[in-house]
Order: C-alpha cells, then sequence, then structure tokens
C-alpha cells in the first residue's frame, strides 16, 4: 500500500539534513586530517652510513618536504654528546658532531620529520675513528710553517753574513722618536700603553717590545714616561723591559718603579683612569701600541682634547678606523709586529721580516691561482687544503 | 704547544701539554693579581700621604679596591673553620652581605656603581664617534671626499630612515649597498689586513721562540 502521508516525509527530509549537517560539521572539525593526508618526506642529504675522524666536525643536512603544504618540524633522537641538531624551520635541519678524543665507537641517530599528526624518520649511522698518535689532516699546516720558518730563517742568515736587506720606510715608527723629542722640548710626559689584553696576545709581546725601544729614547732624553697596565702579568714585564731600557742607557738612577703602574682590571674603567690621566698630565705624546678594543676611540679622542701628539699601532682591523681618523700615525696590522725590528735597526731582526714578506708573495699567489681555479669550478682540492679541522 | 697542535691528546702527553700549560698559566695569572694590588696600593697610598693634588680621588681608589675584595672574601656560612671564627665574633645575621651572592654588598657594588659606570663610558663612544667623524670627514683630497661620501652613503643606509629613503631610489639599493661596499670593498681589506697581521704575528712568534727578540724580556 502506498504510504501517502507527508508529515513523514517531511520528518525523514529532517532527519536527513540533520544527519548531513552533523556530518559536515563532523568533517569541517576533523579538516586537518582532511588537509594532513600525506605524511612528510625525509631525505638524508648524501650517505645515511657515515665514518669521521675524533677530533674533527662532522655536518649532516637533512630536507623534509610535506606535500600538504605545511613545513614539517624537524627533532633527532638518542644525540650522544657533543651533538647538537638544529631545525631550520623552513624543512631544513643539520645534525653537527664534533666527537671528542674519547668519543671512538659506533652511533646512532634517529631523525624525525613531523607535521603534527604524521611522521617520517631517517636513522643515520655514525662511526668515529680513533686516530693515531699522529694528526694527519693538520700535515697542511705542519708544511706552511715549516716553508714560513725556513724563509724567515734563510733571510735572517743572509742578514748575519751581512746582506743589504731593504725594509720600506715606516712613517709611523719614524715618528716615535720625533714625538719623544717633542716631548721632552715641552717637558711634558710621554705616555705608553701596551694594549689592554693579556701577555699571551702577541699583539702584547709587541707592545712590550716597542716599549723597550720607547724606553731607551726617553731615558736618554730623561723624558718622564707614563705605562698604564691592565693585567698584573704585564705589570711585571714591563716594569723589567723599562728598567732594563734604563740600565743599558746608564741612567738606572733616573728609573721609577711606579713608571709601569697597574691601574684597573676593567676594560672601561682602565679607560677611564687613563683619560683622567691625559686630561690632568697632559702629555705631549701618546703612543698606543697593542691589541684594542672598544676603548680604542675613547683613549685617542680624548688624547686629542689634551693636545698630544698620537702614535697608535694595532692589528685589529676593526679598530683601525678609529685609530686612523684620531690619531697622526698609525701603524696597521704587519707594520706593529715590524715596529720593533725596524727601531732596533739590527740587521738580524729585519731579516725576519723580508722573511715574512717572501711568504705574503707566496700566499697572493696562492690566491690569485685560487680565484682562477674556483672560477673554472676545478679549485674545490686548493680550499681544502686550507681547511684546518 | 705549537708540537701538541699535531698530536692526539688522548694516546700521547704531548697531545696534553697544551691543556696542563693552560691551567699553569691559570694558577700563576692568579698570584700575580697581589702583584697588581701592590701597585695601587702603592701609587695611590703615596699621593694620599704626601697630600698631593687630587689625593681624595686616589684615596677613593684604594677604599674601593678593598670595599669590593673584602666583604667578596669573608664566609657566607659558619660551615667552614674561618667561618666558625668568624661568625663567633660578628653575628650570624650578616653573612647575606658577605660573598658574591646576589644581595651581598659585592652584588650591590657592582650592580649599583660598577656597572652603570662601565656602561656610560661604553655610551659615551657614540659621542666620541660623532666628534671624531666631524673633523675626519672633510673633503681636502679626492681621497678624503671618496670615504666622506662612502660614509655618507653608509650611515644613511645603516638608519632605517636612511634606508627608507635610498628605497625610494630603488628597491634593491640597500641591498647592493650591503654587497658592494659591506660585503665587497670592505671584506676584501679587512682580509689583506688580516693576513698581513697573521703573518705578522707568525714572524713575531717564531722570533721570540728562536729568541732573537727578547725585548719583552728586558733583555737587549
Amino acid at each position: 500500500m502506498k504510504n501517502n502521508n507527508p508529515h513523514i516525509s517531511v520528518k525523514t527530509i529532517i532527519l536527513a539534513l540533520s544527519l548531513c549537517l552533523c556530518f559536515s560539521i563532523f568533517s569541517f572539525a576533523q579538516s586537518p586530517d582532511s588537509v594532513n593526508i600525506h605524511p612528510p618526506i625525509l631525505t638524508l642529504v648524501g650517505d645515511s652510513t657515515l665514518d669521521i675522524d675524533e677530533g674533527r666536525t662532522l655536518v649532516v643536512a637533512v630536507s623534509a618536504i610535506d606535500l600538504d603544504g605545511t613545513v614539517p618540524v624537524l627533532t633527532a633522537e638518542h644525540l650522544m654528546d657533543s651533538v647538537i641538531f638544529v631545525d631550520s624551520l623552513n624543512g631544513q635541519g643539520s645534525l653537527v658532531f664534533s666527537p671528542g678524543f674519547e668519543q671512538e665507537g659506533d652511533y646512532t641517530v634517529r631523525i624525525i620529520a613531523s607535521d603534527g599528526v604524521l611522521a617520517d624518520t631517517v636513522t643515520v649511522a655514525i662511526a668515529v675513528n680513533d686516530i693515531t698518535v699522529f694528526r694527519t689532516y693538520r700535515l697542511s699546516v705542519l708544511v706552511f710553517m715549516l716553508i714560513f720558518s725556513g724563509a724567515v730563517l734563510l733571510y735572517t742568515r743572509w742578514a748575519r753574513q751581512g746582506k743589504k736587506l731593504f725594509v720600506r720606510r715606516i712613517p709611523g715608527i719614524d715618528a716615535v722618536e720625533e714625538a719623544v723629542g717633542r716631548a721632552t722640548e715641552m717637558g711634558k710626559p710621554v705616555l705608553f700603553i701596551p694594549g689592554i689584553s693579556d701577555i699571551d696576545d702577541i699583539e702584547t709581546i709587541a707592545g712590550l717590545a716597542i716599549l723597550g725601544r720607547v724606553a731607551r729614547i726617553t731615558a736618554q732624553y730623561e723624558t718622564p714616561l707614563y705605562v698604564p697596565v691592565r693585567y698584573p702579568m704585564i705589570l711585571a714585564a714591563g716594569q723589567e723591559v723599562v728598567e732594563q731600557a734604563y740600565l743599558e742607557v746608564g741612567r738606572h738612577d733616573t728609573y721609577d718603579r711606579d713608571t709601569v703602574r697597574y691601574v684597573a682590571g676593567e676594560q672601561f674603567a682602565f679607560t677611564a683612569t687613563v683619560n683622567g690621566m691625559m686630561m690632568r698630565d697632559k702629555p705631549a705624546a701618546n703612543i698606543y701600541m697593542g691589541a684594542f678594543f672598544a676603548e680604542s676611540l675613547l683613549l685617542a679622542e680624548t688624547g686629542n682634547a689634551a693636545g698630544s701628539i698620537q702614535i697608535a699601532g694595532t692589528a685589529r682591523p676593526e679598530q683601525l678606523p678609529f685609530f686612523i681618523a684620531a690619531c697622526d700615525y698609525t701603524l696597521m696590522g704587519e707594520e706593529l709586529y715590524a715596529a720593533s725590528s725596524y727601531l732596533s735597526h739590527e740587521p738580524l731582526l729585519l731579516g725576519g721580516l723580508k722573511g715574512q714578506d717572501f711568504v705574503k708573495v707566496i700566499i697572493v699567489a696562492v690566491i690569485i691561482l685560487g680565484v682562477i681555479l674556483m672560477s673554472f669550478d676545478a679549485g674545490e682540492w686548493l680550499k681544502n687544503l686550507f681547511v684546518v679541522p | 704547544m705549537v708540537v701538541s697542535f699535531f698530536f692526539n691528546p688522548d694516546r700521547t702527553f704531548i697531545g696534553r701539554a697544551q691543556d696542563v700549560v693552560l691551567q699553569w698559566v691559570t694558577i700563576v695569572s692568579g698570584f700575580t693579581l697581589v702583584l697588581g694590588v701592590f701597585s695601587i696600593v702603592r701609587v695611590n697610598g703615596r699621593a694620599v700621604t704626601r697630600r698631593s693634588e687630587d689625593w681624595p680621588f686616589k684615596l677613593a681608589t684604594v677604599v674601593s679596591v678593598f670595599a669590593m675584595a673584602i666583604p667578596a672574601m669573608l664566609p657566607v656560612s659558619a660551615n667552614t673553620t674561618f667561618g666558625r671564627v668568624f661568625y663567633s665574633i660578628f653575628p650570624q645575621s650578616w653573612s647575606s652581605m658577605f660573598g658574591t651572592g646576589t644581595g651581598s654588598i659585592y652584588d650591590w657594588l657592582f650592580n649599583y656603581l660598577d656597572s652603570p659606570m662601565m656602561e656610560t663610558m661604553f655610551a659615551m663612544l657614540a659621542f666620541y664617534i660623532a666628534s671624531a667623524a666631524y673633523r675626519a670627514f672633510r673633503a681636502r683630497s679626492a681621497d678624503a671626499t671618496l670615504l666622506l661620501l662612502t660614509a655618507i652613503i653608509v650611515m644613511l643606509w645603516r638608519v632605517p630612515m636612511g634606508e627608507a629613503f635610498l628605497r625610494l631610489f630603488g628597491e634593491s639599493i640597500p641591498d647592493y649597498l650591503n654587497m658592494f661596499i659591506m660585503n665587497g670593498f670592505n671584506v676584501a681589506v679587512q682580509r689583506g689586513i688580516i693576513i698581513g697581521a697573521a703573518l705578522g704575528a707568525a714572524s713575531m712568534s717564531l722570533r721570540v721562540m728562536l729568541g732573537i727578540e727578547r725585548t719583552y724580556m728586558g733583555k737587549g
């Protein structure tokens, strides 16, 4: 019998619509699932089985993409000591492993790429090899050292044999004696700062060597010399240097132990003290030779305001512009290390300078060769020679 | 130290020598701090006793050295022998003032005197840079004019307003400035100086190790 009851039809329709609505809401609520239907695809750049020597660094790059358009989150498990994993937040990541000398053995790291619901993993097996007694991967450094040492010793030997070696004039170093002479005429002291780094910095050693030369000149002219230092080790070394200089010119009676004085251990406390010395004592000549940092301009500008002639020398390229702007003469980089030899006029020391210049020529030639080879994409072997792990 | 660079520290004593020597250096450096304190006290103390010019400031220097050092060295508890003796004389409630922990005299002096003064000195650097730039950037010669123009362009690029102004002339002008001036000329010259300085340092080190250069030790 045909059912012609319209109410049942309306109810059915309403029930069907309700079910459709519920299904739609349910589907909407579950939309991430409907978006994330593809798991991320994680790939390793390179082999999954790697080996590395102790003391070296291994970088493993991974890349993950998700066809659903999300950026997968990368994490790593079973990380051992000396390992860091970095997720660059763009689907790229890198594992950096620098095994120490006690980490010989086999390791396994699991890298996971996840979009919040689905994930992909890659397992990397790393074997750390125990190296032998001698680190052969640093052989290139040894070869370079031998070439460098050989050149310096050869030129030193030639200098000892009386061969004339030309060294170009460095105006900044020539001005040191002139500056001390100016201070003597004005009856004002000379201020010398051997840098603000400790004695383990070669720039400080260079500064102390120049201090010895300057102290000889001030001892001869009987010009007061002030040497404020930041570290007690420099205090001890500086006092020895200055005392010896006064002894050598026969003026030990005028030597004052407090010529070299420890002022402060903090960088800006040292700077404030030296600035105060400059403004009160108004030295006629300020000589800055050594390692300087942020205080370089503070010192140089204050010295300029005090009316001093200023000669600076540092091997820090970031401080050179400040010294060039504020000082009368500036020794740049290698000129600082050459100053002591230059002031001594000893052929033996000048021979060392010539040897250094010879090696510089070799380096420039290698740079030019490297530029040409890299332009033709054939210079990787040359670049690797100069990479020291 | 040079030789230890090439040997495996796990297998050879000479490979470990670098760490051992560095420990010795740290220990010896600690003893030389005493020399520094003696120097400060002697130089400033002499000025105070003679009532030289500005002697109150020199007295303040000496007082400051001990005002920070002594409270930091006093015991913070009665757990040690010295602590037991000290706190048998002084009240235990004073323990929070000593040592270097939060709330101690040392901590207060560092946070409220030392740090602000250092930060002030560092902040003054900006004004010194302006003063030095005003003096140095003059169009006296062709080189100086080139320096002046380059400085103007780089200074414009470094501030947000300047960068926005440069972008009026082209969206990629700041990027070109970064590429050609900062990462091009600037880096090239710095690398040249660094190479020269590194060779000079190596040469100086060699002269020092071989005993050719002895002036730094006080020997001619």
